[in-house]
């Protein structure tokens, strides 16, 4: 279940606390910087295509080690995006505003994961690929 | 006035810590429970915090820091598009569970603090 490269508890929680501070601040800077609605849908998109990219990347390599996969995606890109705020934007907003609201988060949301994904794919290597080839032979 | 940066800081690494350790403790084999947990309660204690008008530090530390990254957006949209390879319906069902259960639950919080 576990990797051999798995940290244990104490550097699990210092590398998801650096990386939920470090998010937090990140998306309240663009929050400062991007008015309105716009700061918590900024912050969730690029986060959505960010950790598209993580997820799937790391699914095809060992690149990526396992507490630099805590340190980005639990705590930086989990705690840079949110859905509290988005909820309570929504709730506090004109209904045909809210509306949008949701289904543009939703829709680019989701379509920033898909493009991560994609680009995760183009860069990594294929391993099908690798072992037709025969580079894989050893 | 405590910097606004150690607040969120503070407020986002006590957040993150207790997303991950909620959404493991929660059963998500067959569905991203963990995650529509984090958001639903998460959604809630957000509610709170503004209705009740804390004032502006508290809400730097719990609203934007422990609320804003205990609850996520970008896991919340892998997890739909995870869904949507293996069953549509099912992964349809959780992005509107995610949006209801956390408008209901901001409509708690304020009943709560109307009635307090």
């Amino acid at each position: 279940m576990s990797r051999p490269d798995s940290p244990g508890t104490v550097a699990l929680v210092i590398l998801v606390a650096i990386g939920g501070a470090l998010g937090a601040n990140a998306r309240y800077f663009v929050g400062t910087a991007v008015s309105g609605l716009g700061g918590t849908f900024v912050a969730n998109v690029l986060g959505c295509f960010s950790l598209g990219l993580l997820v799937y990347g790391t699914q095809r390599t060992d690149l990526i080690a396992e507490r630099a996969k805590l340190l980005l995606g639990t705590g930086f890109l989990s705690s840079f995006t949110t859905y509290s705020t988005f909820a309570l934007e929504t709730a506090q907003s004109e209904p045909v505003i809210g509306v949008g609201y949701v289904v543009a988060s939703y829709a680019v949301g989701f379509t920033a994961v898909l493009v991560g994904r994609s680009t995760a794919l183009h860069i990594t290597p294929d391993p099908s690929a690798a072992g037709r080839t025969g580079e894989c032979d050893a | 006035m405590i910097d606004p940066t150690y607040l969120v800081a503070a407020g986002g690494a006590l957040g993150a810590l207790l997303r991950h350790f909620v959404s493991r403790a929660v059963p998500s084999e067959a569905f991203p429970l963990g995650t529509f947990t984090v958001n639903v309660l998460g959604s809630f204690v957000l509610g709170l915090t503004v209705f009740q008008e804390f004032g502006n530090e508290a809400f730097l530390l719990v609203g934007t820091g422990a609320c804003g990254s205990f609850t996520t957006f970008s896991s919340f949209s892998v997890d739909v598009v995870r869904l949507w390879d293996d069953d549509r319906l099912l992964s349809v069902g959780y992005a509107a569970a995610n949006l209801f259960g956390s408008l209901s639950a901001i409509a708690v919080a304020w009943f709560l603090s109307r009635g307090l």
